[in-house]
C-alpha cells in the first residue's frame, strides 16, 4: 500500500515541472491531477469510460488526459458499462492497472455483474495467483437536481461484496492522495466521487504525503456526540456541528473515508469518550453502511454508549424528484434533530 | 465447411478449398495425436461421470460428443496465444497442457479454480468461467492487451498473439456476449470467437436462442464469420488455424461457429430424455467426431496397433485419474480466507483468527 507516497518526483514530457506546494482546487482538479499523476508515476496506468476522452468526461475528471496521454492509454469506449469492466478485467490480467469510470451512480448496474461475479473474485478463484489492479470511478449522489438514476448512492452493494476495496474521499486533497493509492492498490477499489462536492474548492497540498487509504479520521473534535459519515455527508455533519457549538453542543465529526474495510478505531475510540453516535449517509437506511456502523459501535463500545447509536439517512424510497431532494436527503437539520434525540436519553 | 463425411471421406469443395492449405501444416503424427486427444479426453469424460455417480463429484459437465472442435481449434493455437474456456473445454485444456485432474478439483469441491494460467506449463489456458459468457469480455480486454502492447500484428505468425474464446449456443443470447463483439470489432483486437453449438443450452434449443445461424451474428457486428462442421477434426483444425492467424496479422476479430452436439447431458444434474428425442440423439451418434477420425485414419493405412495402443493409454489415464480423484484432500481453511484480496485485510485476518481459535475450542483445545 502507497502510504509513503509523495508527489516530488512529478515530471512529464521534456523536463522536471516545477513542484506544486498547496492549491485551492475543486475536487474534480483534484482528481484529474491525481489521475495524471498515476498515468506518469506508472505506464501501465490507463483510463477507460464512455465519454471520457474527447470529451474529457461529463463532469471533466479526465480533462486533458487523452490528449497528454493519448489514445491508447485513455480510451473512449463503446456504451456498455458491463463491457467496460470485463474488458478492463481482461486488460488487468494482461499487467494493466485500468480505471475505469462509471459516468452516474445509477448506470453501475449494467456493470453489476461483472464487478461482483468477477472482478471481485478472480484472486480468489485464481488462489492469490493472479492481482486484479483495478479501479472503479463512480460519482454518486444527490445534491445536483438531476433526472432519475444520477443522484444514486449505491455504495452498500459494493462494500458487501467481499474482494472488492471501497472508499471515497470528502475533500478535494483526500480525492488527489487517494485516487492514486487506490490506483496504487493490487485489489479492486470501487472509488465513490461524491459528485456534489466536484465543485466547491479546498485546499490540495501537493507537497505532503498520503495518509493510508482505508484509515478514518477524526475532522473535528468534540466531547458530547460523535457523528460519523462520509463522501458528502461530511460536509453536512460539519455544518451540524458547528450550529450544535453555537447552542453550546460539543459534537465530534469522523470521516470513514474507506467503506470497505472499515478502520473501526477513531470511531470508536470517539464513541467511548462522547458516549453517543449518530451515523448518517444519503443512502437508503435499511442493510446500508450506516447499519453496519451503528451495529459495530455497539458491539465495540457497548458499555461507553449513553444512548442507542442512531442512524439519519435517506428514505427507504427510490431517490424521488428533484424537487423532492431536499425532503429526501439528510441535511444539518435532521442530523440536529437525531442529536437532540441522542441527548434526550 | 468440411473436409471429412460422416463416414470420414475426404473431399475439399469449393467452400472447403481456401482451408486446404492449411492442413498442410499437419502431419501424419499430427493425425494420430488428434486422434489420440479426442480418445483419451473422451475416457476421461466417461470416468468423471462415473466418479460423480459413485458420489466422488459434486457434479460432472461432460463434453462427450464435442471432441472434434475442441481438439482441432486447440491444436490450431499458436503456443503464444491465449485462449479462455467457459467449463466444457476439457479437450482444449488437455491439448494445451492443463492437469485435468485440476478440473476434477474444482467439481469435487476443493477449488474454484484449479490451475495457475500464468504457470508456462498450463499453455496459456486460463480458468473455467462458469457465469455465461462472461469470459467473452475478459478475452476481449486481455486480446485488446495484446494489441496495445504490441505482441501482435508484426508479420511474424511464429511470435505474433492472438487470444481465443469458448462459448456455446446459450451465451450467445447473454448481453456480455454482443457487449464482446462490440468492443472486439470497434478495437480490432487480434481474437477468435469459438462458438461451440452443440444446439442445447440444457433443456432450451438453440431455436430459442437465434432465428438466424449464429454465426452470421458477425455481421452485425462486423466480424468475419464463418460455419464449420464441429465433428469434423480437420475441418475444426483448418478453419480456426485460418482465423487465428487472420485475427494475428491484424485483421481484427473473427466468429467461427463450430456445428456439434452434446451427446450427453447438460450436467449430471440433468436429464436430456425430457426434453429431446431418442431419434435426434441417434442422429447425432452417427456423426460422432472419433469414430468419423477412425474411418479416416483406417483409410490412410493407420494400423490396428496404433488404435490399440490409444485405447490402452486412454483406460490407463482414466484409471489414473480415478486414483488421484479419490486422493483428493478436503483443503485447509486458510483457503476460505488468504486470497480474497492481494493485500492484508483487517476483517478477514480478524475473522481467520477467530474461526481457528472457535475450531480448536470446538475440538477440545482453549475455549474462545
Amino acid at each position: 500500500m502507497s502510504d509513503t507516497m509523495t508527489n516530488t518526483q512529478a515530471t512529464g514530457g521534456d523536463g522536471a515541472e516545477a513542484p506544486r506546494g498547496v492549491e485551492n482546487l475543486p475536487m474534480v482538479k483534484a482528481l484529474n491531477a491525481g489521475l495524471r499523476q498515476a498515468m506518469l508515476d506508472d505506464p501501465r496506468v490507463l483510463m477507460m469510460g464512455e465519454d471520457i476522452g474527447r470529451l474529457g468526461g461529463v463532469f471533466r475528471v479526465t480533462e486533458g488526459l487523452q490528449p497528454e496521454f493519448g489514445t491508447d492509454r485513455v480510451l473512449d469506449t463503446p456504451l456498455a458499462e458491463s463491457g467496460i469492466i470485463g474488458t478492463a478485467i481482461g486488460l488487468a490480467m494482461h499487467g494493466f492497472r485500468p480505471v475505469c469510470e462509471i459516468q452516474f451512480d445509477g448506470f453501475i448496474y449494467p456493470g453489476f455483474d461483472q464487478i461482483t461475479s468477477q472482478l471481485a473474485k478472480l484472486t480468489n478463484r485464481h488462489e492469490g495467483q493472479l492481482s486484479m489492479p483495478l479501479v472503479i470511478r463512480v460519482p454518486y449522489g444527490g445534491h445536483i437536481g438531476a433526472v432519475e438514476h444520477h443522484q444514486e448512492s449505491p455504495e452498500a452493494y459494493f462494500a458487501h461484496t467481499p474482494g472488492l476495496r471501497a472508499v471515497s474521499p470528502s475533500t478535494p486533497n483526500d480525492a488527489y492522495w487517494m485516487i492514486q493509492e487506490a490506483i496504487a492498490s493490487n485489489d479492486p477499489v470501487m472509488f465513490f466521487e461524491p459528485k456534489s462536492r466536484y465543485w466547491p474548492k479546498g485546499e490540495v497540498d501537493f507537497s505532503s504525503s498520503a495518509v493510508p487509504l482505508h484509515a478514518s479520521r477524526v475532522v473535528r473534535t468534540g466531547t458530547d456526540v460523535t457523528l460519523v459519515g462520509h463522501g458528502a455527508m461530511v460536509t453536512v455533519l460539519l455544518q451540524a456541528a458547528e450550529l450544535a457549538a453555537a447552542e453550546g453542543t460539543s459534537v465530534e465529526v469522523v470521516d470513514l473515508r474507506s467503506l470497505s474495510p472499515v478502520d473501526y478505531g477513531p470511531v470508536v475510540e470517539s464513541v467511548r469518550k462522547t458516549g453517543r453516535a449518530v451515523v448518517a449517509q444519503e443512502a437508503s437506511g435499511f442493510a446500508s453502511i450506516g447499519s453496519e456502523i451503528a451495529a459495530t459501535i455497539t458491539e465495540r463500545a457497548f458499555y461507553s454508549l449513553e444512548a442507542p447509536v442512531l442512524r439519519v439517512s435517506g428514505f427507504d424510497t427510490p431517490f424521488p424528484p428533484a424537487k423532492l431532494e431536499g425532503l429526501f436527503l439528510p441535511d444539518a437539520d435532521r442530523i440536529l434533530e437525531a442529536v437532540d434525540r441522542s441527548l434526550a436519553y | 465447411m468440411q473436409f471429412l463425411s460422416t463416414d470420414g471421406v475426404f473431399s475439399v469443395s469449393e467452400q472447403s478449398e481456401q482451408y486446404a492449405p492449411y492442413l498442410e501444416r499437419l502431419t501424419e503424427a499430427d493425425h494420430r495425436r488428434f486422434y489420440r486427444d479426442m480418445s483419451v479426453v473422451r475416457a476421461f469424460d466417461v470416468e468423471s461421470a462415473n466418479l460423480q455417480r459413485q458420489g466422488q463429484l459434486a457434479l460432472w459437465v461432460p463434453s462427450f460428443g464435442q471432441e472434434a472442435a475442441q481438439v482441432g481449434s486447440a491444436h490450431a493455437a499458436r503456443p503464444q496465444d491465449h485462449l479462455f474456456p467457459s467449463y466444457r473445454e476439457h479437450a482444449v485444456g488437455f491439448v494445451r497442457g492443463i492437469d485435468l485432474l485440476n478440473v476434477l478439483r474444482l467439481l469435487r469441491g476443493v477449488t474454484h479454480g484449479g490451475w495457475d494460467p500464468k504457470d508456462p506449463t498450463n499453455g496459456n489456458f486460463h480458468l473455467y468461467t462458469l457465469v455465461i459468457g462472461s469470459q467473452t469480455l475478459h478475452a476481449t480486454g486481455y486480446a485488446l492487451g495484446q494489441k496495445l502492447d504490441g505482441r501482435t500484428n508484426t508479420g511474424n505468425h511464429e511470435t505474433d498473439e492472438a487470444t481465443m474464446v469458448y462459448f456455446g449456443d446459450g451465451a450467445t443470447s447473454q448481453g456480455d456476449v454482443s457487449e464482446a463483439l462490440v468492443f472486439a470489432s470497434s478495437y480490432q483486437t487480434p481474437q477468435v470467437f469459438f462458438l461451440q453449438n452443440n444446439h442445447w443450452a440444457i433443456s432450451v434449443p438453440v431455436t430459442t436462442q437465434s432465428r438466424t445461424p449464429l454465426h452470421r451474428r458477425g455481421d452485425g457486428f462486423g466480424v468475419p464469420n464463418v460455419q464449420v462442421d464441429g465433428n469434423d477434426v480437420l475441418a475444426s483444425f483448418a478453419v480456426t488455424a485460418k482465423h487465428l492467424d487472420d485475427a494475428r496479422s491484424g485483421q481484427g476479430p473473427q466468429l467461427i461457429e463450430a456445428l456439434t452436439y452434446r451427446i450427453g447431458a447438460h450436467t449430471t444434474s440433468d436429464d436430456p430424455t425430457k426434453y429431446r428425442t431418442q431419434e435426434e440423439l441417434d442422429s447425432w451418434v452417427a456423426k460422432d467426431p472419433i469414430a468419423r477420425f477412425e474411418a479416416y485414419l483406417r483409410s490412410q493405412n493407420a494400423p490396428q496397433s496404433f488404435f490399440d495402443d490409444v485405447d490402452a493409454e486412454a483406460k490407463d489415464f482414466a484409471s489414473d485419474i480415478r486414483c488421484r480423484t479419490l486422493a483428493l484432500e478436503t483443503p485447509d481453511m486458510s483457503l476460505m480466507f488468504d486470497h480474497v484480496y492481494s493485500e492484508p485485510h483487517p476483517l478477514l485476518e480478524e475473522q481467520k483468527a477467530w474461526l481457528a481459535q472457535y475450531e480448536n475450542s470446538m475440538n477440545g483445545g482453549e475455549s474462545a
